[in-house]
């Protein structure tokens, strides 16, 4: 297969309805390697429902899942974790009671295949521990390693859920509405640390804010009621009248 | 590489602290202290590693179950059918009863494990209600009902005699208590361990940082069934004798009680928890032999009113207050 045009990520024909309900409409999705790519959409669009069929918590009815051209459309979560395809939640789903080392260096283990280990201790996987400090360093969360994440302003807490998936060494990365929930003012430090991940990772944006939407993304696609819309570069999906009727509206950027 | 102090601090944190010797140091005293308390005392120490093999399904993998006793009672049978029927060596008799509550805990683990919560909890129970009454049933074998008759344990090594006032009881039930809560200490460390208290805090989770969770909770269930066991044949061989009691729902729910007494998911609990109900069950007994049980309950009560986390909670929370 050629290199070069397989894209990181791609879903073809996905369909998955709960009851009367189709939550994904034969979706066809390219994310190509390295990409920033956003997916908007209106509440109830099944954003949420691609974000799981794609990562393998929600089987799809139909269609397929590729990953780097092979398919894993029946694979279990974990392997696909394995294969690089990693998410980050909508609402923070972490170790609350645990410190942010801590949770980092779990993601770390588990990447490392020793997170199965029963008797050398995890103290002694100096490696694990100090490539998870290292990462916190990059966020600018070294300073609070040690607290639990429960203690954390919810801001913060944005970050450490970027930091356990980047922690796993991801080539595809589906952040669900990474700056949901964080007051305006802390949402530029998430938006940054957005737009210095490395180059190589695939990035798959699913998020509201607008503002975050057209700084970081280079390509947009609109999902409404479970199909796709519409597909474009920003520019031109802000001047689709199409988008701007059923979702934009009056919102879109100056 | 870099070697700040939080990294630091946190690749110590399996290391010995000079408290942890203290239930070990009040077990010896104790010895020596209570003579007359020996048979007690070899309970109270079986009974603490049946506690500590609930804790590390439910205080770590989060497994609410109310089924530990069909292991308990699973390697206390296997080593009583061994004794009655003329093998009575105590430490091959421990292995095997462990090893069998294991296969126990594993094949029904493959079943019910796909399950969580409530579900979960009631399937715990059932499966140790559907042993319970196999082994009723099977009366020829267990003596049903009377309990099994004319286990005969052997010494230990063909040396260390079961003597009357429980001496080797107490010693054999220490040292294999020790021997296993170093096993587990060193297990909860262990990046399995951690693993374990990843899925109790958020099993979405772990599983979308690709930790195989299903095989995590098996292993561990199949890992407390075996200790389960072992505290089991421990009793057994000690006061030669094993009943359908040993499989009953009261003996799931105590051990509950005694860990919830003495906290939950910090490895001690048992330590602590174990001795104050069975010290506290003893003395009402002997107070008020009729309604004992009131006074356990009333325990609980204020222990789940007024110190969330147990014994050890309390400790904790005053330790914080202090500094």
């Amino acid at each position: 297969m050629d290199e070069v045009n397989t894209p990181a990520l791609e879903t073809v024909g996905l369909q998955k309805s709960f009851g009367a309900l189709t939550v994904a409409n034969a979706v066809d999705f390219r994310l190509e390697r390295g990409a920033r790519h956003a997916l908007i959409g209106p509440n109830g669009a099944g954003k949420t429902t691609f974000v799981e069929l794609v990562t393998g918590a929600l089987r799809p009815n139909a269609g397929q899942i590729r990953l780097d051209g092979a398919d894993i459309t029946h694979l279990p979560q974990a392997s696909r974790v394995k294969r690089g395809l990693v998410r980050t939640f909508q609402i923070t789903a972490l170790f609350r009671r645990l410190s942010i080392l801590e949770n980092v260096t779990l993601a770390i283990c588990e990447r490392q295949g020793i997170g199965g280990g029963l008797f050398r201790p995890a103290g002694h996987h100096p490696a694990a521990i100090e490539e998870a400090y290292l990462l916190l360093e990059r966020l600018g969360l070294e300073d609070e390693a040690l607290r639990p994440v429960n203690m954390l302003a919810y801001g913060r807490q944005r970050l450490v859920e970027i930091a356990v998936s980047l922690a796993l060494s991801p080539e595809v990365l589906l952040l669900d509405e990474p700056a949901a929930g964080v007051p305006s003012g802390e949402s530029g430090t998430i938006i940054e640390v957005i737009e210095r991940l490395p180059s190589d990772i695939a990035l798959l944006i699913i998020e509201h804010d607008m503002d975050l939407v057209f700084r970081v993304a280079q390509r947009i696609t609109v999902l409404v009621q479970g199909s796709v819309l519409a597909e474009g570069p920003p520019e031109e999906i802000a001047r689709d009248p199409e988008v701007r009727r059923v979702y934009l509206g009056e919102r879109g950027p100056a | 590489m870099r070697n700040s102090g939080a990294v630091g601090i946190f690749a110590r944190r399996h290391h010995h602290h000079p408290l942890e010797a203290l239930p070990w140091l009040a077990a010896v005293a104790a010895y020596f202290a209570f003579p007359s308390y020996l048979p007690l005392g070899a309970q109270i120490l079986a009974t603490i590693l049946f506690a500590l093999s609930a804790d590390l399904v439910l205080g770590y993998a989060g497994i609410v179950t109310l089924g530990q006793a069909a292991f308990f009672g699973a390697g206390a049978y296997t080593a009583g059918l061994l004794a009655a029927h003329g093998w009575g060596e105590p430490v091959s008799g421990l292995l095997a009863g462990a090893v069998v509550a294991a296969l126990i805990g594993l094949l029904s683990g493959i079943v019910i494990l796909r399950t969580t919560g409530l579900t979960l909890l009631m399937l715990t129970l059932v499966v140790a209600s559907m042993l319970y009454e196999a082994v009723n049933k099977a009366s020829w074998l267990t003596g049903g009902d009377d309990g099994l008759q004319g286990m005969q344990v052997w010494p230990i090594f063909g040396w260390f005699r079961f003597d009357l006032f429980g001496r080797t009881a107490y010693c054999y039930c220490l040292i294999v208590l020790f021997l296993c809560w170093l096993a587990v200490r060193r297990m909860v460390h262990s990046p399995f361990g951690r693993s374990l208290v990843g899925i109790r805090e958020n099993i979405r989770r772990m599983h979308a940082i690709g930790a195989p969770v299903a095989r995590r909770r098996l292993v561990v269930y199949t890992i407390s069934a075996a200790l389960a066991g072992a505290s089991g044949v421990l009793i057994a061989q000690t006061t030669g004798f094993v009943g359908l009691t040993f499989l009953g729902l009261d003996r799931s729910g105590s051990v509950l009680i005694m860990l919830i007494i003495g906290g939950v998911g910090r490895l001690y609990g048992a330590f602590i928890g174990v001795p104050l109900y069975m010290i506290a069950q003893d003395r009402f007994s002997e107070i008020d032999p009729v309604y004992w049980y009131f006074w356990i309950g009333l325990l609980m009560v204020v222990v789940v009113v007024f110190a969330r986390g147990g014994v050890l909670g309390l400790f904790e929370r005053f330790w914080r207050w202090t500094r």
